[in-house]
C-alpha cells in the first residue's frame, strides 16, 4: 500500500534571559549542581512566582518572528504532574491563552519552498536535570536549570518527510538565533525537540496512531529517528499489525527507536489557571515595541544577498543559515571585501575548518577584518591563492593581520619579471628532457616546468607571470 | 489585671516609661505558656532562647534611646501561625510531612513584624495546612478553647486565637482562607481581621488555596488590630497578587463616629441554621450601632447558599496542586518505598492527615479530565455571582454585618467525622473570601457562656470603615474579653 | 446515589499520589461522594453567560526586571533534603 507520513514537531527553546522566569537565580549554563537555586525555584513552602518581563518580551519576539498572532490576553496555567525534576509538582505553562498562535515558516527542500504551519508558541518554565546513576537504584537531581524560561513551539502536522523535519528545525533554529532570544545549543539543551509521527494510507483523511519520539539529541537524530519510525510503522501495518500509541526513544548506538512506554489515553495534567500569577494583557503599544526589535530574518537576508550581491541561491542559503556566519559576511563586506570571494572563503575554507575542528565561528580568532584584509591582498595580486591558504591558516588559528603575516613571513608574491625570467631559465636548463618532451608535442610537460619554477620561488612567484614567461622562453629554444 | 489585658499602646507606653522591659514582657509570655499551654495546646514550638536573646538586644536599644516611641509594636511579644515560614525556625503547618522542615527565609509579614522590633515567641498550632474549622485536624495536638476546655477554639487559626485569648501573647497572626481567622476569633472572644485579598503579602504563607488565602492579625481589641495591620499591610514585589494601593492610616479611622453609616444585614445570615443565642447577640449589637447613628437595613445575598460547595471545590482544587510539592523529595519526611511512585505515595500517605487527603482527593477529582467544566469551572462561575452579590450591595451600603459563625464553639469531637456539618460552620465566612472583601470578627457578648462573634464586612480595601464601626461598637459595649480560664487546673 | 465509584476514587488517589488503604477508599470515597452530591446543587444556577473568576482582585501585568539575585548556597539547598550525594538530591531511580 502507499502511505503518507504525518509529522508534527514540538520544539523547546530556552530563552537567554539573565535570570530565571519566576525568580532572580542566574540561568548561566555549567555551574556546580544546585548553586543557582533559591526557595522559589526549589518550590519551597510559601514561595510565589514573579514573572520576568524580558522572558515575555523574548517570547513575543520569537512568536512574531515565526509569524504568530500575539494574544491580547495571556494566562499562565499549572500543569500538574509528579516527577523529581519538577519541584512544585506542577509546571507553570500556558494552555488556552498562549503568547502566540497561528504562525508559519517557509522551508526549502529539494529546491522547493513549503510553508509549515505553527499551531502555537507558549511560555513556560524548564525542569531540573535528572541523572540516572548506572547500575544503581537511584537518580540524582540538579535544580540549576529549573525555572529557566522556555518557549514551546508546536508545529501543525504539515511535515511529510524526515528531510522536511530537518529543514524545519534548521530554519526554526536560524530564526531563533537571528532574533537573539536563544543560543539554540542542542548540546547544552537550550534547544530540544520531540516529534510526533504517524502514517496513513494515501488519500485517507483521518490521522493514524501516532508515536511520540524522544531523546533526539541532534537534528540528524531527528531525521534518522523519523526515517526509522516511518519504515517501522509501514512494515507493521503491512504485516497486519495494529499500531499502539507509544512513546519511543531514538537509540543512536543501535540505530533504532526503542519503546519507552505505551500511552493509555492521554495524560491527565489537570491544568488550571495559576492563581499566583495575574493575567497578562498585551497592548498594541507593547507589541509594536517588540516588533521594532526584530532584525532582518534569514529569508529576507537570503533574498537580499541574491539580489544585491548576485550570489547563487545555494550560496545565499548557506551563508544565511547561521546568524554568526551571515553577520560575519556582512561585516566582511563592510571591511571592503568583494562579495563573491568573501562568500567563497566562508563557504569553503572557513566552514571546512570549523567542521573539522568542531568549532563555532565565534570560537576562532579570525575576524571579518582579517579575512577581508587577506582577500584584498589576493585581489591586488600581493599573494597568490596558494600563499593565501597559508595566511588563512595562521589567521584562523592564531589571529592577526594578513598584511603583517605576509610581510613577517616574506610571503609577498614575486612579480619582478627579471627575477622570474631567470628562475624560468634555470628551470629550463635543469630539465632538458621536459623541454624536449614539450617540443615533441607533450603539452603536459609545461605544467611540470611551472611547478619547478613555483617550487624554486617557494610558491611566491606570480603564477600568471610564470606561465607567460615560460611560454616565451621555451619558444625561444 | 494580667499583663496582656493592657492594650498594645499601653504596653508600649509602659516600656518607654520604664515600667517594664522587653525581657519582662517576653518572660511573662513564656511563663504564661508554661502555665497554661499544656492544656490549651496553642503552641507547636516555643522559640524561648532566641526570644530572650532578642529581648535583651531590644532592651539595650530602648536604654540607648534608639527605640522609636511612635512604633507601638516595639518590643512586644507575638506568635505566628505555623503556616508562615520563619528563617531557622521549624515550620510544619501542623503536618507530619513537614515535621523536620526548617525554612531558609522569612515570610514577608514576619520580616515586617521583625522590622517593627517585635519578638516572636513561637509558632502556633493550627489545622493541618489550614484545613479545618475546629483545630482538631492538627497533625500534632488539638487546641482547646480557653473559655471552655471541652470546646474547640475554632480553626484553622485555633492556636493563634487561643493564645491571644489565654493571655499567652498580646497578639498573633493567623491566616484566613474560608474563615480561618474570623471563626476562631469569634469562638475565643477575640478580634480577628481578614484583610482584602491582596492587602497583605502572601509571600511565605504556605499556600492552602492561593486565590482565597489572606494573612491577618488576631488581637484583644480593635485598636490593637489596627496597629498590627498597619505594620503588615502593603504591596510586596514578591507577591504578584499583592496590590499597590496606598495603605491608609487605620488608627485615624478609630473615631467612634458611625453616624450615617449604611449597614446591610443579610436576611440569610440571620435565619434558619443560626442559633438563637447568636442571633440575639448580633441583633443587640446592631441596636447599639443604630443608637450610635448608623442606619441598619435588611438585605439579601442571594448566592450565599451556594458559597460553601463552590468554595470546597475551588479551595480543594487549588490545594490539591499547592500540596503536591510535599512529596518527600527535596525536604520534609520521605518514606522510602520500593520505587519512585511508591516513595511518593508512602510519604504522602504517612505525612498527611485525613482531612488533607479528603481535600486533595476532592480537588484532584474536580480538576481531572471530564469533570473540570462541571465542577471547577462551574464553581469559578458561581464565585463570580457571589462576588457580584457583594458588589451590588456595596453600591448602597458601607458595611454588611452578620454573625461570624452560626453557633458558638462546639464540643471537641462533635463533628470530627462529618465533613459537611463541619464545613457548615464556615457558611457565613466563606463568601467573604470568595468575594475577596475584608471582614472582621469582634466579640459581641456570650451565649451559654461562650463568646459570639460579630462579623463586619467592608468594601475592597476599605478596612478603615470596618475598623471604625468595630471600634465604635467595642467602645460602646465595653465587652470583657478575658475568659474565666486562669490555667493550672482542668476546667 | 453513587456519584463516584471506588475505581474512580482509586484513580484520583493515584493521580494525587496518595496511597489509600481499602477501608480508606470506602470511607473517604463515601465522604467524597457526599461533597460531590452537594456540589451538584450548583447546577441549579444558570451560569451560561457568567465569566469564571480565577483572580478576585483585578491586577494586571505584574512583572519584574530581568535581574540576577543571589542564589542559596548548595549547603542551604541540601540542608532540608532527605538524601543527597555529590551536591545533588538523591531520589529513587526514575527508570522503571
Amino acid at each position: 500500500m502507499s502511505y503518507e507520513t504525518i509529522i508534527g514537531l514540538e520544539v523547546h527553546v530556552e530563552l537567554k534571559t539573565e535570570s530565571k522566569i519566576f525568580c532572580g537565580c542566574s540561568t548561566e549554563f555549567g555551574a556546580p549542581p544546585n548553586t543557582q537555586t533559591c526557595p522559589i525555584c526549589l518550590g519551597h513552602p510559601g514561595v510565589l512566582p514573579v514573572l520576568n518581563k524580558r522572558a515575555v518580551d523574548y517570547a513575543m519576539k520569537a512568536a512574531m518572528a515565526i509569524n504568530c498572532e500575539i494574544n491580547d490576553m495571556c494566562v499562565f496555567d499549572r500543569k500538574n504532574y509528579f516527577y523529581p525534576d519538577n519541584p512544585k509538582a506542577y509546571q507553570i505553562s500556558q494552555l488556552d491563552y498562549p503568547i502566540g498562535e497561528n504562525g508559519w515558516i517557509d522551508i526549502e527542500v529539494n529546491g522547493e519552498t513549503k510553508r509549515i504551519g505553527i499551531t502555537r508558541l507558549h511560555l513556560e518554565e524548564d525542569a531540573g536535570k535528572l541523572t540516572h546513576v548506572d547500575g544503581e537504584n537511584y537518580s540524582l537531581v540538579d535544580y540549576n536549570r529549573v525555572g529557566t524560561p522556555l518557549v514551546e513551539i508546536v508545529s501543525e502536522p504539515d511535515i511529510r518527510t524526515p528531510e522536511e523535519a530537518y529543514a524545519y528545525l534548521e530554519k526554526l533554529k536560524a530564526i531563533m538565533q537571528y532574533t537573539e532570544v536563544s543560543d539554540c545549543k542542542m548540546e547544552e539543551g537550550s534547544l530540544r525537540c520531540d516529534a510526533n509521527i504517524s502514517i496513513r494510507p494515501k488519500g485517507q483523511k483521518e490521522f493514524g496512531t501516532k508515536t511520540e519520539l524522544k531523546n533526539l539529541n541532534s537534528f540528524a537524530h531527528v531525521q534518522k529517528g523519523l526515517a526509522y519510525e516511518e519504515t517501522r510503522q509501514r512494515e507493521a501495518v503491512d504485516n497486519g499489525e495494529t499500531l499502539r500509541q507509544e512513546t519511543r526513544r531514538w537509540d543512536d548506538a543501535q540505530k533504532q527507536t526503542l519503546l519507552m512506554r505505551t500511552k493509555e489515553g492521554s495524560d491527565d495534567y489537570r491544568y488550571f489557571p495559576d492563581p499566583d500569577l495575574e493575567n497578562l494583557y498585551i497592548e498594541e503599544e507593547w507589541k509594536e515595541e517588540i516588533r521594532a526589535t526584530i532584525p532582518e530574518l534569514p529569508d529576507a537576508r537570503k533574498k537580499r544577498y541574491i539580489k544585491k550581491y548576485e550570489l547563487p541561491e545555494y550560496d545565499a542559503g548557506v551563508l544565511t543559515q547561521q546568524k554568526a556566519m551571515s553577520d560575519f559576511f556582512e561585516a566582511g563586506l563592510e571591511e571592503g571585501a568583494p562579495a563573491k570571494p568573501l562568500s567563497n572563503w566562508l563557504m569553503g575554507e572557513v566552514n571546512a575548518y570549523l567542521n573539522q575542528e568542531g568549532k563555532d565561528l565565534q570560537d576562532v580568532p579570525l575576524t571579518p577584518k582579517s579575512l577581508a584584509g587577506m582577500i584584498q591582498l589576493i585581489e591586488e595580486g600581493t599573494i597568490s591563492s596558494k600563499i593565501a591558504k597559508k595566511v588563512f591558516k595562521e589567521l584562523i588559528e592564531k589571529g592577526g593581520d594578513a598584511k603583517q603575516i605576509v610581510e613577517d613571513k616574506g610571503l609577498v608574491q614575486i612579480s619582478d619579471e627579471g627575477a622570474i625570467r631567470s628562475m624560468v631559465n634555470d628551470a629550463l636548463d635543469q630539465n632538458a628532457q621536459s623541454v624536449e618532451d614539450y617540443k615533441n608535442g607533450k603539452g603536459k610537460a609545461i605544467g611540470f616546468l611551472v611547478g619547478q619554477v613555483m617550487k624554486a620561488s617557494k610558491g611566491k612567484a606570480n603564477p600568471q607571470l610564470v606561465n607567460s614567461l615560460l611560454q616565451e622562453e621555451i619558444d625561444k629554444r | 489585671m494580667e499583663p496582656f489585658d493592657y492594650s498594645l499602646k499601653e504596653l508600649s507606653r509602659r516600656l518607654h516609661n520604664g515600667d517594664t522591659t522587653v525581657e519582662e514582657l517576653v518572660r511573662t509570655s513564656l511563663k504564661r505558656i508554661e502555665e497554661v499551654d499544656e492544656q490549651i495546646g496553642a503552641f507547636l514550638h516555643v522559640d524561648r532562647d532566641n526570644a530572650l536573646e532578642r529581648a535583651k538586644e531590644l532592651d539595650q536599644q530602648l536604654k540607648n534611646g534608639e527605640a522609636d516611641a511612635d512604633n507601638v509594636l516595639f518590643g512586644l511579644p507575638m506568635g505566628i501561625k505555623d503556616n508562615m515560614v520563619t528563617k531557622g525556625v521549624r515550620t510544619t503547618c501542623a503536618s507530619k510531612i513537614l515535621d523536620n522542615f526548617v525554612p531558609v527565609h522569612d515570610a514577608t509579614v514576619v520580616e515586617k513584624l521583625y522590622d517593627a522590633s517585635t519578638v516572636m515567641i513561637g509558632k502556633l498550632n493550627m489545622d493541618e495546612f489550614a484545613m479545618g474549622s475546629s483545630n482538631e485536624n492538627s497533625g500534632y495536638k488539638i487546641v482547646r478553647n480557653p473559655w471552655h476546655l471541652g470546646h474547640v477554639p475554632g480553626g484553622s487559626s485555633g492556636g493563634s486565637a487561643a493564645a491571644v485569648a489565654a493571655g499567652e501573647v498580646p497578639f498573633s497572626l493567623g491566616s484566613d482562607t474560608g474563615g480561618s481567622i474570623r471563626e476562631p476569633a469569634a469562638y475565643c472572644g477575640v478580634v480577628g481581621l481578614k484583610p482584602t485579598y491582596g492587602r497583605v503579602s502572601r509571600f511565605g504563607l504556605v499556600a492552602f488555596a492561593s486565590s482565597l488565602d489572606q494573612i491577618g492579625p488576631i488581637t484583644r481589641s480593635v485598636e490593637d488590630n489596627a496597629y498590627v495591620l498597619q505594620q503588615i499591610a502593603g504591596h510586596d514585589p514578591r507577591d504578584s497578587t499583592s496590590v499597590g494601593k496606598e495603605v491608609p492610616n487605620y488608627l485615624e479611622a478609630l473615631t467612634g463616629d458611625v453616624k450615617g453609616l449604611r449597614i446591610g444585614v443579610p436576611k440569610n445570615y440571620m435565619g434558619e441554621g443560626v442559633s438563637k443565642g447568636v442571633r440575639d447577640r448580633v441583633w443587640e449589637a446592631l441596636e447599639v450601632l443604630k443608637e450610635l447613628g448608623a442606619k441598619v437595613e435588611e438585605v439579601n445575598l442571594p448566592h450565599t447558599k451556594y458559597g460553601m460547595t463552590a468554595y470546597y471545590v475551588l479551595a480543594s482544587s487549588e490545594a490539591s496542586s499547592n500540596l503536591a510539592r510535599f512529596d518527600g523529595i527535596r525536604y520534609g519526611i520521605r518514606s522510602e518505598g520500593e520505587n519512585l511512585i511508591e516513595t511518593y505515595k508512602q510519604s504522602r500517605e504517612e505525612g498527611f492527615g485525613d482531612e488533607v487527603k479528603r481535600r486533595i482527593l476532592l480537588g484532584t477529582f474536580a480538576l481531572s479530565a471530564g469533570f473540570y467544566d462541571a465542577y471547577y469551572l462551574k464553581a469559578q462561575k458561581v464565585r463570580t455571582l457571589i462576588k457580584q452579590d457583594f458588589e451590588d450591595l456595596f453600591l448602597n451600603y458601607d458595611l454588611i454585618i452578620g454573625p461570624t459563625s452560626p453557633t458558638t464553639a462546639f464540643q471537641i469531637g462533635e463533628n470530627v467525622d462529618d465533613p459537611l456539618t463541619m464545613y457548615a460552620n464556615d457558611v457565613m465566612t466563606i463568601p467573604i473570601n470568595m468575594a475577596g472583601v475584608p471582614a472582621i470578627s469582634v466579640p459581641c457578648g456570650l451565649s451559654d457562656g461562650m463568646p459570639v462573634g460579630l462579623q463586619i464586612i467592608g468594601r475592597h480595601f476599605d478596612e478603615a470603615t470596618i475598623y471604625r464601626a468595630a471600634h465604635a461598637y467595642e467602645q460602646a459595649v465595653n465587652f470583657k474579653h478575658a475568659p474565666q480560664f486562669k490555667g493550672g487546673a482542668h476546667a | 446515589m453513587e456519584r463516584i465509584s471506588k475505581e474512580q476514587v482509586r484513580h484520583v488517589a493515584d493521580l494525587a499520589r496518595l496511597q489509600l488503604q481499602e477501608e480508606e477508599v470506602e470511607h473517604l470515597g463515601s465522604q467524597l461522594d457526599d461533597i460531590i452530591s452537594a456540589a451538584e446543587r450548583l447546577n441549579e444556577l444558570d451560569t451560561v453567560n457568567i465569566k469564571p473568576t480565577s483572580h478576585v482582585v483585578d491586577v494586571r501585568n505584574v512583572m519584574r526586571e530581568d535581574e540576577v539575585k543571589p542564589s542559596l548556597s548548595q549547603e542551604d539547598v541540601l540542608k532540608n533534603a532527605p538524601a543527597q550525594q555529590d551536591g545533588q538530591i538523591k531520589v529513587p531511580s526514575v527508570l522503571e
